[in-house]
């Protein structure tokens, strides 16, 4: 009773076929186990969605160049036609966020994304990508990223100090933000839930005064369902600002 | 309320006043609107299109946690690098305290720029920029 009722039990991390070698723990978890399983669907949907290649598509075939062209836009609109490189880093992201974001959603599957460490790994994956394409492609005039234009000469140090933190923020923001909104919502919705448990526990009153909470886990379940993909959206959309700040450094 | 009463007008007789202030005003949102012309010039264009596609910015909550974690970010890093640095070069409050403000200096950069109300890079005029940041 006292587990059901917890809203932070649905984020323990379970082995499930422990695995040690040279001292660390390589164990495939929970987590692990729900990481390949988003991936896989991913890569499933994808590839049965244009399995057929019909020239008027099915619905499945037309979801799935859906989001393929959603997320070409989205790339190209934010960094240009050289962006499309990266295009596959994008939509691999995307994808895998947004299957991440809604397996978490069904009853008692465990949220990859809610865990802080998956999250900041994908967005130190970026960052770093940015940081090496950036160098790669534009060596040292990459570092004018953090000197504005038209500052007084002797401010630069001080701004330039001050963007330094700025971008070295944004993994971290990034991260934060796609972590919290899905802690944050699975919580909020655990706990309306548990309200209407609790409640109806109570007798008639409580049972009749259960369905005020029993709508609004339905209310935060759509919204649920809304959040999941705006943080994929929205992962994916700063993942292209920031690549196009490595493509072209000097605007 | 204040605001509109300017310095002399207190002694006048009341209708009069009235008058006056119709004036004051018509010319206070004259310059109002000259204002926000000019605003508009300098604030970044493309955000305002982004924004409106942006269907995060409908949800506040949603907002609020991109703002606050904006924020928080660039402190944690100002932190970090200070207390680093401290231990490294053995400055120890000096590093920390330093960064620290800087992290809040970046942090409100960052907020402002999540807003919209400072452009992505640096104080360049909208024209010579395509938009992209």
């Amino acid at each position: 009773m006292r587990v059901a009722n917890d809203p932070i039990h649905q984020f323990q991390i379970s082995k499930l076929i422990p695995i040690e070698i040279g001292g660390l723990d390589f164990s495939f978890t929970n987590s692990s186990a729900f990481m390949a399983a988003s991936a896989i669907a991913a890569a499933a949907f994808l590839y049965f969605g244009s399995a057929n290649r019909a020239l008027v598509p099915t619905r499945f075939q037309s979801m799935a160049e859906m989001s393929y062209e959603f997320v070409a836009k989205m790339l190209r609109d934010s960094a240009g036609s050289h962006g499309m490189k990266f295009f596959p880093f994008v939509f691999s992201l995307f994808m895998f966020v947004l299957f991440a974001n809604l397996f978490g959603l069904f009853p008692y599957f465990f949220t990859v994304t809610s865990h802080i460490i998956v999250t900041f790994a994908l967005a130190i994956l970026v960052i770093g990508t940015v940081i090496v394409y950036g160098f790669m492609k534009n060596g040292l005039h990459f570092l004018k990223l953090f000197v504005p234009s038209g500052v007084p000469g002797i401010l630069v140090p001080l701004v330039v100090l001050i963007e330094v933190i700025s971008f070295l923020s944004r993994p971290i923001s990034l991260s934060v933000r796609l972590f919290a909104n899905m802690l944050a919502g699975h919580i909020t919705l655990k706990v309306f839930a548990g309200f209407v448990t609790s409640l109806s526990a109570a007798g008639a009153v409580g049972i009749i005064g259960a369905v005020l909470p029993l709508g609004m886990t339905v209310a935060i379940t759509a919204l649920e369902f809304l959040v999941a993909f705006l943080q994929a959206y929205v992962f994916a959309v700063l993942t292209c600002m920031y690549l196009n700040d490595a493509i072209h450094p000097g605007h | 309320m204040a605001r509109d009463v300017r310095p002399g007008e207190t002694s006048k007789p009341g209708a009069e006043r009235a008058v006056e202030t119709g004036g004051g005003d018509e010319d206070l949102e004259r310059r109002r609107l000259q204002l926000e012309a000019q605003l508009a010039t300098r604030r970044p264009a493309s955000r305002d299109g982004k924004d409106a596609q942006n269907p995060s910015s409908k949800t506040g909550f949603g907002n609020a946690i991109k703002l606050s974690s904006e924020f928080v970010a660039a402190i944690i890093v100002g932190v970090g690098i200070g207390w680093v640095l401290d231990q490294w070069a053995g400055t120890s409050p000096w590093g920390l305290i330093v960064f620290l403000f800087l992290g809040f200096a970046a942090g409100v950069l960052n907020v402002m720029r999540s807003a919209g109300m400072v452009a992505e890079h640096g104080t360049k005029p909208p024209s010579t920029k395509d938009g992209s940041g």
